[in-house]
């Protein structure tokens, strides 16, 4: 008993150390990721707002996937409704 | 008196400070409710906003605030023997920076986890935000200049540091690397981090680095110093997940194993305190106790810089308000505990009297050589160490505090500097390199404006760098005091810190003004004086609000601003 008792004990220390390590910088390494997806969004979506994409046509299956972000990502680009026509949102 | 009794009194002070008087703060002043809606939930992005255990807050925010300026302070404060620092890092800790530092945390977690530097326009107005900027911009300058200095002080002092000093840069860099691109678990890298690390002291030891003694004019340590800031221009502009977070974390870890080694040194060692109470014998170099102990220790009994952080990010993780008792008062009592860790070494690590007073011959020749030789021998003593490895140990523990500081110290002066470009559409100063260099030649231009070409006579800076911390806490004090006293709450548990703070800090800066005029030191007289004029400033601003505040009716049901 004493032993599982120790190995969980373990466990928690070490997901407590890894919450450590983690959460000091989790804010500065959250935005620099949300800066680089905010990048790639502007990518997929480049070819709807007139932008030539050679690559428009691998990254058409993304969209389903971005959508979900797609709000948030026009609120933070400081546009209220969707900039896209034909790509409804809000 | 036995080192025991002190470490025992010490440490039992801030235990009954924890258990009685923050109890009393967080139940009746701060009122502090668990059901309260912190920021952290309410406003959660999973960015800057995200509920974190306590333990874990404790130990970022007690990492945070805990660096080279708790033992660098009581280290030269010691010099008017014993029981000043003492008693002042003691009640310090218990009645100023405890309230303080919870106070912060409290104020921000009230106000949607706004910082200090918002609170301040909020709470007292927009000038009185720019001149919060204003202190901010001299702290860090000071800051880096001051530990750049000390780093190269103890290259030169422990030439045995050198060694694992810049090798637990790669150390930092193979951690980084491996959590992140390698997805390796925690465990294993951080304890053969920690064993490289020690080993590397050992290698130090056997292989001492020391620089050419003169190059274009430059002396040793003043050589180490323009490497330094070249090293953290660099570093600050690298990402945070290659260097500063690894660094911070075996940082934090090796604060942890310092503590609890150098107290069980000073259990098993049991050291005498052959410094004397109060010393009589000051060499003649020396400021009058009054008021210059009050700013020469200042973190370790208060500090300004840790509202910045309490109110910066702790705030905005905190999971429930009444943690608020435990992340901030327990932090500044940690960051007691390394300054009583400083007061015994300083005081107990020598053999004798006579030892003692020649290290402490002028005002600035205590200061962390004296920590790391008096620390060396308990360490050595007590768990029979080397007395060369016992010293790297506390050298390099130093080092590490002094560079972290200074890698974060660089990246936030660039942020301001960038954000002075924006404000005034000067758009060189927006790049991210332009804005380093102009923040890191700021620096150097301190460090060698106060010391001259040798510099080191940079630790002249010292006491200015605790008057400006002392501002910043008296400014911090003041909001606390105002939000409370709209509360129709009692102020005078923050109100008399904060006048005792602002009077000492203009008393310092008076007694040094007179001194630096003596001593021919015109580029620290220019800079007393602009610390003199924020100091008034402060004070006159704090007066108006205060007066505003008591004429207009308590709002006791409303919070402010929430």
């Amino acid at each position: 008993m004493s032993g599982s008792g120790f190995s969980e004990r373990l466990d928690r220390f070490l997901d407590l150390l890894r919450e450590f390590y983690e959460s000091r910088h989790r804010g500065a390494l959250a935005r620099e990721m949300r800066d680089e997806d905010d990048l790639f969004m502007l990518l997929v979506f480049s070819e709807m707002m007139g932008i030539p994409n050679p690559a428009s046509y691998y990254t058409l299956e993304l969209l389903p996937v971005l959508y979900e972000g797609f709000h948030d990502w026009h609120i933070r680009m400081g546009m209220e409704h969707s900039p896209l026509d034909h790509f409804r949102c809000c | 008196m036995s080192a025991i009794v002190l470490a025992a009194l010490g440490l039992g002070g801030f235990a009954l400070g924890y258990v009685f008087y923050s109890r009393f703060i967080a139940d009746r002043i701060f009122q502090l409710d668990p059901d309260f809606e912190t920021p952290a939930h309410a406003q959660e992005d999973g960015v800057d906003f995200v509920p974190t255990n306590r333990w874990v807050l404790w130990g970022h925010h007690f990492t945070s605030i805990a660096g080279a300026a708790p033992i660098v302070g009581p280290a030269i404060g010691v010099i008017w023997g014993w029981l000043p620092a003492f008693l002042w890092v003691t009640v310090g800790t218990v009645f100023f920076a405890g309230v303080h530092d919870a106070g912060a945390l409290w104020a921000s977690v009230r106000n949607r986890g706004e910082s200090i530097g918002a609170l301040t326009e909020s709470v007292v107005g927009k000038r009185a935000r720019s001149l919060f900027m204003v202190v901010i911009f001299l702290l860090l300058l000071m800051v880096n200049a001051v530990f750049a200095i000390i780093i190269a002080q103890l290259f030169v002092d422990v030439r045995s540091s050198v060694i694992p000093a810049w090798f637990v840069i790669a150390v930092a860099l193979g951690i980084g690397w491996l959590l992140y691109r390698r997805g390796v678990p925690l465990l294993w890298p951080s304890l053969i981090a920690l064993g490289l690390l020690y080993a590397s002291m050992f290698v130090g030891a056997v292989f001492p680095v020391s620089l050419p003694e003169e190059v274009l004019g430059l002396q040793e340590p003043a050589q180490w110093v323009l490497i330094l800031f070249v090293y953290a221009a660099i570093a600050s502009l690298l990402p945070v997940w290659v260097l500063l977070q690894p660094r911070d974390y075996i940082n934090g870890i090796q604060l942890f194993v310092g503590l609890a080694i150098f107290f069980m040194a000073v259990l098993l060692a049991n050291p005498t305190v052959v410094a004397p109470a109060f010393n009589t014998g000051l060499p003649d170099d020396v400021p009058p106790l009054l008021p210059l102990l009050f700013v020469t220790i200042a973190c370790g009994a208060i500090s300004g810089f840790h509202g910045l952080v309490s109110s910066g990010t702790t705030s905005k993780q905190l999971d429930k308000e009444s943690d608020v008792r435990f992340v901030g008062y327990l932090g500044s009592v940690g960051e007691g505990a390394l300054a009583l860790a400083a007061i015994i070494a300083c005081t107990a690590g020598f053999a004798t009297l006579g030892e003692w007073d020649s290290f402490y011959s002028t005002f600035a020749a205590g200061g962390i050589p004296a920590f790391v030789q008096g620390g060396g021998a308990i360490i050595s003593e007590g768990l029979r160490l080397p007395v060369h490895f016992a010293e790297t140990l506390l050298a390099v523990m130093a080092v590490l505090f002094a560079a972290t500081t200074m890698d974060t110290g660089v990246r936030l002066q660039r942020y301001i500097v960038q954000e002075w470009g924006v404000i005034y559409d000067l758009p060189i100063l927006t790049g991210r390199v332009a804005a380093t260099i102009i923040a890191v030649g700021l620096c150097i231009a301190l460090a060698f404006g106060a010391g001259g070409g040798a510099g080191t006579g940079g630790l002249m800076i010292w006491p200015l760098f605790g008057t400006t911390n002392q501002l910043l806490a008296g400014l911090t004090l003041l909001i606390l005091s105002v939000i409370l006293m709209k509360l129709g709450r009692p102020t005078i548990y923050t109100l008399v810190p904060m006048v005792f703070v602002l009077v000492m800090t203009v008393l310092a800066l008076l007694v040094q003004l007179a001194g630096f005029w003596r001593q021919e030191q015109y580029f620290l007289l220019v800079m007393d004086l602009f610390i003199l004029a924020a100091a008034i400033w402060v004070a006159l601003e704090a007066l108006s609000t205060l007066r505003r505040a008591r004429m207009s009716e308590p709002e006791e049901e409303v919070e402010v601003g929430v």
